[in-house]
This record gives structure tokens, sequence and C-alpha cells, in this order.
């Protein structure tokens, strides 16, 4: 691994984070909280129709109010852009005609928000309506009227995969489910709604400082759509509110921000309300997934075929990834000797679905983890045991290509088995107590960059001055995870400083190196190793200097609490702050570069759609819920969550078991209340009072168990912790909803009218009354949800 | 919308600002005097983000009129602690982890001080039904509830010291 793991002072504690104590005095500036003399106020006029040919603008109304300043529309900005290179195809305001309702078509900078807002209701615009598509079902079969001309039939993309020989697989299964299953649509609802300031500042260039988790992709958006060179553009993070995805591409807003300034020459702000982070969405698509499995009797799975539908929305986005995350993650987590993947994703008159949290996995997962445990039980045998029977051995590559390098799974099952009394509980609990298992994981990092090239993934530079101070400049985007507290635990670690010396500047495109964002949870491996390497390069400076002052190699020296001496010679040496005078005497000034960039191994097959789904490294999680069931209503109460997540190596203790716990909460959200409810193009609950994320009333007790693999290749032997856990918290639900009432429930989320309706399809069939002892549920699937 | 002046007394302090009468009240916290401690997160008063101290009472400040309070005692996560030392909430919101993003934190530590003060020593139900009117979308909430246990314990030390019960012979 890269770092060595003997005798750690920083990494591996637990360590505040660097910046809580700015935060919990207010001291802490979001961008929203950001503002500048002269600072123009912009708000956006959004379409009211889901699908509308513009024929005509007329802002001169709203021109004329005292206090506008700037009217922009789609002449102003007409490059499309987009954060894949295969689907830029949003224009910052629509162009031709408006995709969905919510689609942007105009905005004002104003010397208020009130007058903003009221010259909105001045522009004109003529629309004339276009057939609009809701389902995506339905969207696939359009033969005209296409959301995009360019994409027929509005299919956005499709994959179609084989690996290994599924038709013989499935002659070898002695049980086979074939099931559909629904997950709703989920938003990030991170506490923060986006917001951007951009700043028009002499010679042509512009500040901007924007709620994102991707400044280097925003930089290069801002340049192509407001064609100004990337030179004079300046991106910068402040802090963030938290992301989840939902400021992993560029936003609307944050292009709709450059363009007014550019167009005024003046500072201007936009900052969303929530309900426009909502009609913005780019959260997780609504997803139909029908699945195939086969496993044999002695629980080993022969093979798998899942055809999946996403409800994209009308922009590529992150789409095609998002789809290939589906396939490419199906099968991997276990030793899986065939799979077969169909995917599509689907254009729909809607705000387009994104990157969220567990991107691409977490519906499949749920589809996989609760036909697995059906199985099982169809075969006589313990889920857990059935996961057992399954495991990869690594190192090894997966049946579809993908590398493996470690693989905690088998410590996280034995450790919440043990933990949850799985093995005393299961199938033992009374009627309406039930507890499930399932597993999930993640990467840990895109081995492929989303526009290609042969950049480092993420470059850190350190310096270090007369002060001693050790200065890190790193592009890594902390936004509320940690990661400028794990690079600062690194750093001081490799150097053998304390902490409070390191001073981390981080994501600020005029200062800090190139790092490709906070998003497929990559930081830790991709930020964490190059920092590594920064840091060692720093301490060879330094110790080629001091070696010669201690009559020694400089092989043979450390720095330990911060003194430089012989290699177990505690008491002698001199101190990191005359080690550094001594280096900056003769090298004149102490600088060092770090890189990251994932191995060729590990960048996955050559097939078409092969780029996603490899990792240098990935993240396991094995989960056991208990659940009371209410067989007269259906309610569904979680009463506890153990998790178990495979990390690597926890460099930050606390700050794991918080990522850990944080993703088990959204995952319960999901499982059990989240969803975006549309009818027709209009979304019925476009606000936190509505859209239902739990709080601390519905939130079950959640515990939270570090399994560490040691990944040879990650930082100390790290991979990720922010996402993994998320996927296997709705199918560990799911398989407790059964052992407690005996049902199957394919629809997310288990909202009480899906759980009591197949409570009493199940009792209909039986012609019983639920009643104890009605658990056990041999033959048939007893699926149900499905006709919704 | 025609303004008039309003005195309030924010953190201590007497201010005055000319305001509508519609103006809310966190719009003067965050722009008339600056104070972007307290966040807006939502439109609707669900979220918590902007709660506040009105004479010790959490009031969210998004669905308050500025105007209405003149004469009462407001306090802000500027507010909390004294010129020195942290509040023992803030200060386990920083040693349990209880923010993570940190822009839902100022509303449950405002909240997580008014539960404290009616109640020095609440359940953990207690807590979870005086939290349950703050969203966090971070951290699970668990964490959050270490932070509040913290700040309990923090609380008790003092007050036994404060009453010269030694260290030793507590429980």
């Amino acid at each position: 691994m890269s770092g060595t793991n003997t005798q750690l002072s920083t990494v591996g504690k637990s360590m505040v984070m660097t910046d809580a104590r700015t935060k919990i005095v207010g001291l802490g500036k979001y961008a929203d909280d950001l503002s500048v003399p002269g600072m123009l106020i912009g708000r956006i006029l959004h379409s009211p129709h889901a699908h509308a040919r513009i024929l005509s603008i007329d802002a001169s109304r709203a021109l004329a109010l005292p206090g506008v300043v700037a009217v922009a529309t789609g002449k102003d900005a007409p490059t499309p852009y987009g954060i894949l290179p295969i689907g830029h195809d949003e224009c910052v305001f629509a162009v031709d005609k408006a995709r969905y309702i919510g689609d942007n078509v105009a905005a004002v900078a104003a010397t208020s928000a009130e007058i903003a807002e009221q010259a909105l209701d001045l522009i004109r615009v003529e629309y004339e309506p276009l057939p609009a598509f809701f389902d995506p079902e339905e969207s696939m079969k359009a033969e005209s009227n296409w959301i995009h001309e360019s994409r027929a039939n509005n299919i956005e993309k499709e994959y179609h995969h084989v690996f290994g020989d599924p038709e013989v697989g499935f002659r070898q299964a002695d049980f086979v489910a074939e099931q559909r299953y629904f997950a709703g649509e989920v938003n990030h609802a991170a506490m923060e709604p986006h917001s951007t300031l951009a700043i028009w500042e002499a010679n042509e260039h512009m500040t901007v400082y924007s709620s994102t988790q991707v400044p280097y992709y925003l930089h290069r958006t801002i340049s192509e759509v407001c064609e100004m060179p990337m030179s004079q553009i300046r991106v910068i993070k402040p802090l963030i509110g938290s992301g989840f995805g939902g400021k992993s591409e560029v936003i609307p807003l944050e292009i709709a921000a450059s363009v007014l300034a550019k167009k005024t020459k003046k500072p201007v702000k936009i900052t969303y309300t929530r309900e426009e982070v909502f009609y913005t969405h780019r959260g997780r698509p609504r997803t139909i997934v029908d699945l195939k499995m086969g496993i044999t009797r002695e629980g080993k799975i022969a093979a798998v075929e899942a055809r999946v539908v996403q409800d994209g929305g009308a922009y590529c986005g992150f789409g095609p990834v998002t789809v290939l995350y589906s396939g490419a993650l199906l099968g991997a987590i276990y030793d899986v000797p065939a799979v077969r993947y169909d995917g599509y994703r689907v254009l729909t008159n809607k705000p387009a679905c994104g990157a969220m949290r567990g991107h691409g996995t977490v519906n499949v997962r749920f589809a996989f983890e609760s036909m697995l445990d059906q199985l099982a039980r169809q075969a006589g045998l313990d889920p857990a045991d059935v996961r057992r029977k399954n495991l990869l051995k690594a190192p090894c590559i997966t049946v579809n290509g993908l590398r493996v390098t470690s693989y905690g799974l088998p410590e996280c099952i034995e450790k919440v088995v043990a933990r949850s009394g799985w093995n005393a509980k299961r199938g033992k609990l009374p009627y309406g107590k039930g507890i499930g298992i399932a597993c999930s994981h993640y990467v840990s990092g895109a081995a492929n960059p989303i526009i290609r090239s042969n950049m480092p993934h993420t470059t850190v530079n350190i310096k270090i001055d007369r002060d001693a101070v050790v200065t890190v400049y790193s592009g890594a985007s902390d936004i509320g995870q940690g990661s400028d507290t794990m690079q600062v635990q690194i750093i001081a670690e490799v150097l053998g400083v304390r902490p409070a010396r390191v001073k981390l500047i981080s994501a600020d495109t005029e200062l800090t190196p190139i790092d490709l964002g906070s998003y497929s949870s990559r930081v830790t491996f991709m930020a964490g190793n190059a920092c590594i390497d920064a840091a060692k390069k720093m301490r060879e400076q330094i110790f080629a200097v001091v070696s010669e002052t201690l009559a020694s190699k400089p092989d043979e020296l450390e720095c330990v609490d911060e003194v430089i001496r012989k290699k177990n010679a505690a008491g002698q040496g001199i101190s990191f702050e005359e080690g550094v005078a001594l280096a900056i005497d003769r090298h004149e000034a102490l600088s060092s570069q770090g890189t990251y960039s994932p191995p060729e191994e590990a960048r996955g097959g050559k097939f078409k759609g092969a780029g996603v789904g490899p990792s240098p490294s990935y993240s396991y999680s094995a989960q056991v819920a208990e659940v009371t069931v209410d067989p007269a209503t259906g309610h569904v109460c979680v009463d506890k969550i153990v998790a178990a997540h495979d990390c690597g190596k926890a460099l930050n203790p606390m700050a794991v078991e918080g990522q850990v716990i944080g993703s088990v909460y959204m995952g319960f959200g999901q499982a059990m209340q989240e969803e975006m409810i549309w009818h027709g193009g209009r979304l019925m609950n476009p606000s936190l009072l509505e859209y239902r994320i739990p709080t601390t009333l519905e939130n079950p007790e959640i515990e939270c168990i570090i399994v560490e693999s040691e990944d040879p290749e990650g930082p100390f032997g790290a991979k990720e912790a922010g996402e993994g856990s998320l996927a296997a918290t709705i199918p560990a639900i799911a398989n407790a909803i059964f052992d407690a009432v005996g049902v199957r429930i394919a629809t997310v989320p288990f909202s009480p009218e899906v759980v009591l309706d197949a409570i009493k399809k199940k009792q209909k069939l039986a012609g019983t009354n639920g009643r104890p002892g009605d658990k056990d549920f041999a033959g048939g699937n007893g699926s149900s949800g499905g006709a919704a | 919308m025609k303004k008039q002046a309003i005195r309030l007394r924010v953190n201590g302090d007497d201010v005055e600002v000319g305001v509508a009468p519609a103006r809310l009240l966190l719009d003067v916290l965050r722009e008339d005097l600056g104070l972007t401690g307290t966040k807006r997160g939502c439109d609707d008063s669900s979220c918590g983000c902007c709660a506040v101290l009105i004479d010790g009472v959490p009031i969210l400040a998004c669905a308050a009129l500025a105007a209405s309070y003149e004469g009462c005692e407001i306090t802000t996560i500027e507010g909390l602690g004294a010129a020195s030392a942290l509040d023992p909430v803030q200060e386990g919101f920083v040693e349990c982890a209880g923010a993570q993003c940190g822009f839902c934190t100022p509303g449950f530590m405002i909240t997580t001080v008014a539960l404290l003060k009616r109640n020095p020593n609440p359940s953990l139900d207690e807590i979870r039904e005086a939290l349950s009117s703050n969203l966090c979308r971070c951290t699970g909430y668990m964490q959050i509830y270490e932070s509040v246990k913290f700040a309990i314990e923090k609380h008790q030390r003092e007050s036994e010291h404060a009453a010269g019960i030694p260290a030793g012979a507590r429980r």
C-alpha cells in the first residue's frame, strides 16, 4: 500500500474537522453568505410547459422596470454544454424549445431580489406546446416530437452486455426467480440550496464562487459557454452545504450568473429557492428493474439477467454513466459466473436526473439483494450463508473485468451477523417483527476520467517557507465530508509533524492544481495518494540536507513528532523547523508536487461502455435491519440497522462513521418515505415539507462497524467510505419486512399503502388472516407492488 | 414598500435598521446585519436551518417579520457562548462530529441550547423529540445525539464545579 502503517501518529485517529470550529461559530462562508459592493441579484424564469417550442421572448417591459439591469435569454449563451463529452445537449437558457416544467428560459439581474422577481413576471414568452412524454416506457415508443431530435425514440443511450454464458448458468440453476422492481425518483436534498456569485473583474476577468463539487468542470464549462479563455476565469469553492451528487455537474444557475455578470459587467448572485433545487434535480432516476436470477441448490449464484430502464428526464447529464454503473456493479460484488445486462437511459419531459450518492448502483442492488434473499429462502438456506457462498477471492478480476484488490465483505458479513444476533433472531421473531440482511459495494473513484486525457486525476502542491508552515494547495473539494481534514492528516503523518502545522488551501482554480472533483467517492483514494506523493518528495528534500548535519544518510532519517532524527534514536536530532531552515538555506525555496493516476490495470475492459465501473479499489458493506410491521396498517418501523463497512483503512474513524451512518440514513429515507411524485411534468412535492427526508423521529438507531481490509494501493490502505453503504440499506429493510410478515415488497418506497396492499393480497391468496406462523413462505415469490 | 426604522436587540447589541413591514427577520439578520451564520435551507419553514432564539425560545427567522420582534432578546449562532469560550453545545458539535457540512448546524445548536435550558438532562427520546424541528442530511443524527450528550455532561461538570462538588465524587 502507499504509505506505511507502522506506528501511525495522526492517520487512523479520530480528528476533529479542520473547519469545524469555523462552522460552529457561524463564521463559515457558504456561497449565499457572500456579497460584494454593487452586487446584483439574479432570478431565473422557468418554463411552465413540459415541452414547448419557444416562439418569441419579449423582455422590453422587464427591462423598463427601474432597478433591472439586464435580461439574458438563449441568444446570449447559445453554446450547448453538459458534464459528459457525449452529452452536450443543454443550453443555459432554452434556445429552441423548453423540455420540462422548470426549464430555464431567461434570467434577470436587478438591484434587489424583489425587483428581479417582479421583472420575471414582465417577460412575455410565446410558447407552442408540444406533445410531452412522462413515462419512460411510453417515451421509448415515440416516433415523433422527440425531446432531442438527435435521440431517436427518446432513448439517450442503451447498452447491452453479456459476460460469461447466462444460458448455461440458468440451465445449471435449481431455483430461478423473475421479478419487476420499481424504485421511485429521489433528490439529494442537500441542506444548502445551490448558489453562485459571479464577479466581473477588471481586464475582462471573472471570479466565480459557487456551491460546486466540481470546480474544474465548472471552470471549463464557463469558459466554453461564456466564450472566455479559462485563464480569465477563476472558480473558487467556498464552504459547501453538502452535495451528494447534486452539485457534481454544472448547474444552470452557475452559468446563468456568469452570463449575467459578463453581460452587466457587475457582480451577480443567484441562489435557488428550494423549489428550484427540486426542479433542477439531477437526482436518482425512477428505475424499472426486470431481474432474473438463478442459484444452485447449494446457494451458488449461477446467472443474473437484468433489464434496466431509467427515467432520465429531459437532458443527458450523467445519464449514460448512471445506466452503465447499474450494469457494471450488478454482479461484481459476488463471484457471479454469468451476467446479461440491457440498460436503457430514456428521455422524458421532466428535470434531468444525474448522479446521487451510490450513483447507479442503488436501485439494482435493491432488486438483486431482494431476489437473492428470496431464492435463499426458496432453497431453504440462510440468506447470510448464501452470501458467504458467493464471495470473491481477492485479488481477482470479476466477470465483467473489474479488478478487485481488497475485499472486506466476508468480515463485514460476519460482523453484522454477530452484532445483530442474526442466528438467534432469523425466522424466530414473532409475527410482525423481522430481520433482514443485504450487502453492497462501491467504487473508490472512477479509474477513467470523464474527459479522456492523460492528465493526473489529482495533483497536490506543498510549499514550506521560513515560518515552517506546511501549506498544501489541493484542488480537492471538501463538501462537508472532511476531505480537507483527511489531506491534513496524511501530510502531517508523512512529514512527521503535528496537523496544526499543516494549512490547506483547497479548490481555487487560480491557486490549486487540478483535481477532477468530489464525485464517485474518489477523493480519499486519489487526493490521499497525491498527498502522500507530495509529502514524501518534500521529506526527501529536507532529509537530504539534514542528513549532512546529523552525519547520516537521508534514508536513515525519520521525523517523529516534529523531531528529525536517525530512525529509532529518540532524544537526538533537530527540530522540524530547524530542518526546514537548513533546507531553505540550501534550496532557496521548498516546494513539492504529488499526483495520482489510476494504474493501467485498473481501467477495465475494451468493450463499449467498459469505461464506467472500473475503479482502483472497491468498498464493501453488509447490513442487518430489524423492523416492526403493523399488519393492520402496513406501517413499517425500522428499529435498528447495523452497518459494517470495509473502507480499507479508516484514516479518520470519526469521519468514516459519519459517512457510513449518513449513507444508511439516506438509504433509509429512500426505502421508507422519500419519493418525487409527478403529475405529468409537474412535481407535486417540491419542498422539504412534502418531500419528507427523515427527521430524528423516524430515523432508526444506526450502528457503524468499521472493517479495514487495507487496500494495497489505497493511501495507508484506505478506500471509499461515503457512498457504498447506502445501497445495502434498502434491501436489508425489504428482506426484514419479508421476515416480519412474509411479503416481498418490490416497490420503493415501502409506504404503508404498498406494504398493506401486499399483506392483503397474501392473506387473500392464503385465505388466512395473517396469523402467526404465516411468515414462512416457501415456494412462490410472493411479490407485490408491481402494479403501481 | 415604505421602510420604517425598528430597533432590535441582537446578541446583546442594540441595532437600528430601516425595514419594510414585510421584511423577514432572516433577511434582516443576513443582509442588513451581516449575520450570515443563520441559514436559509427551504422556502416554507420546514428545515430549521434559520432557527434563532427569541427570548430563549427557538423561532424560525424565515417565518418571522423583523418588525414584530422589537424589544425582544434575539440570539443567533454568532451570539452563542462567551467571547472567549464556546458554549458546551458548540464544543459538543465540534468534538463529536455533530457538524459535517455545517449548514444545518447553527439551527441544531440553537434548538439544543433552548432544549438544555428548559430540560438540562433530557433522555434520548426527549432529545429526538426536540430536534425533530430541524433537518440534517449529512449525519444520520447519531453523532448529533452524541454532541448533545457531550454538552449535557459538560454542563453537569460545570455546575458541579460551581457547586464545589469535587470531580471524583460524581455519580
